[in-house]
């Protein structure tokens, strides 16, 4: 396995809390991008990127189509939006049909990144109370992605973490405290 | 506990090989061209009307897409992502109302060019504003779209009484002066759009990937649709809309989409930078 060039994370119900302790624990020099869906309604403000970047030392986006994936920096899915990661690592967006009830979908962000990426990714699954994620936990593990999922009994929801470990994909079950942190020392070493 | 053979990355350059040469089937036997369409999105889309078709392969899948014409429809309306609102993304429809009405009424005929289309919603959106406004009979608005079927519909204005629900709440949001009610007639579980809106509407197929300069236009609408291009087709699509743009007319595009990668922001100014409404400049910097 090559060094880890992203990270994908998705998150349901309970997200904004676990996306900032995963977050928080990250270090300046965090040597992947990071890309991250957040269910919420189309009609919400974009907040998510401000609220994030006031807990994380590396730089949160609210990323434009085409723009280009840096390392270190963390990408936000727009509301209203799928977001992708296409061949040249850009980002591109969608307005496609929901994904599990959900625009952004974690399924739609981390199937194209498995194609991308593949053994260079990192995927993890947050709290949530749908099963959002657990299909493209899957590809992600086939293409050779490193797969971690919130254990449930540290999960606000439950499903979205469940649904991924039922697959068998999953090669990793943390507490939500110890990703951030595990996160770190896995790629600060790759 | 599903299967986990893995794909390694010779079965994704095989896919890609599969997916260009479908892309190249469709442009030759239909004349629809995605050949450059943004990479990542069109091969969700295939893989995704795989997975529902039960075919094994993307090649299998070919072969039926260019004998079975009805089965490429489907196809195309996966690939063409139809999904659309009345006033969709209500702050644009506000700010339209509100920085660019002005200027439009100082124009004695206002032509405007609505690419992509797609089922009417918001053609007929814009219709609804500029008659709230006063400017309808002084205006044309073309319609395009790169999809006849989805032009049929957008021509028909019928559309499900669910969804003109949301698009009432979408039309006070925008700034609507009346009630959306007033321009349609409810039937059954549907709604048929006020057929005196379409006085001024002109439909036409038009592919932005193939097709050239469109009128000398005072707006153009292309919103959401630049998303599915890749970059070499925006820096197309964005000098066809320069071309086809008088002086000192107005560009609208989605929420997401910039001028940033496309090489051309200097041919306009920014009017409304969150809602993306460009004006092209009087005076070309070159």
């Amino acid at each position: 396995m090559g060094p880890v060039k992203a990270v994908v994370m998705g998150a349901s119900w309970g997200g904004l809390n676990a996306y900032t302790q995963v977050l928080a624990a990250l270090p300046a020099s965090f040597p992947a991008a990071i890309l991250l869906v957040q269910h919420q309604h189309a009609s919400s403000e974009n907040r998510l990127p401000w609220l994030l970047g006031r807990y994380c030392d590396l730089p949160v986006i609210a990323p434009e189509d085409k723009e280009p994936i840096l390392p270190g920096h963390v990408y936000v899915a727009p509301p209203g939006y799928h977001m992708l990661v296409d061949q040249d690592e850009t980002i591109a967006f969608s307005v496609g049909k929901q994904v599990h009830f959900s625009r952004p979908s974690v399924d739609e962000l981390f199937f194209s990144a498995g194609v991308v990426y593949g053994d260079r990714l990192a995927a993890v699954i947050l709290t949530g109370a749908n099963d959002d994620g657990a299909a493209g936990i899957e590809y992600i593990h086939r293409r050779g992605g490193f797969t971690i999922a919130q254990s449930p009994v540290s999960s606000e929801a439950p499903t979205m973490p469940e649904a991924a470990i039922k697959t068998g994909a999953v090669s990793r079950v943390l507490d939500l405290e110890k990703i951030g942190p595990y996160l770190a020392e896995r790629l600060q070493g790759s | 506990m599903a299967d986990s053979f893995p794909i390694d990355d010779d079965e994704i350059d095989v896919e890609d090989i599969e997916i260009r040469l479908l892309l190249e089937a469709i442009f030759q036997m239909y004349g629809y061209d995605f050949r450059s369409y943004s990479k990542a999105s069109i091969r969700r889309r295939i893989m995704h009307r795989l997975g529902m078709s039960g075919f094994s392969s993307i090649m299998e899948m070919t072969d039926k897409v260019l004998r079975d014409r009805r089965f490429f429809v489907t196809l195309l309306n996966d690939l063409t992502v139809n999904v659309t609102e009345m006033y969709r993304d209500p702050e644009f429809y506000r700010a339209f109302r509100e920085e660019v009405i002005p200027v439009l009424k100082t124009f004695p005929f206002i032509k405007i060019w609505h690419a992509g289309c797609s089922t009417g919603e918001e053609i007929y959106s814009m219709a609804i504003l500029l008659e709230e406004e006063g400017l309808y009979d002084r205006a044309m608005i073309y319609a395009t779209d790169i999809d006849k079927n989805v032009l049929a519909a957008a021509k028909k204005g019928i559309y499900s009484i669910e969804a003109v629900k949301q698009y009432g709440d979408n039309y006070r949001r925008a700034g609507g002066r009346h009630s959306l009610s007033d321009y349609f007639t409810a039937r059954y579980d549907s709604v048929i759009m006020d057929q005196r809106l379409k006085r001024n509407i002109v439909f036409a197929d038009h592919d932005l990937a193939t097709d050239q300069v469109f009128g000398e236009m005072h707006v153009i609408l292309c919103r959401n649709v630049l998303i599915y291009f890749d970059r070499a087709l925006q820096e197309r699509v964005i000098r066809l809309f320069v071309d086809s743009l008088d002086m000192g007319g107005y560009l609208c595009l989605g929420t997401k989409e910039s001028l940033k990668f496309t090489g051309q922001e200097e041919a306009f100014e920014m009017i409304n930078p969150s809602l993306r409404i460009f004006r092209k400049r009087q005076i070309r910097h070159s």
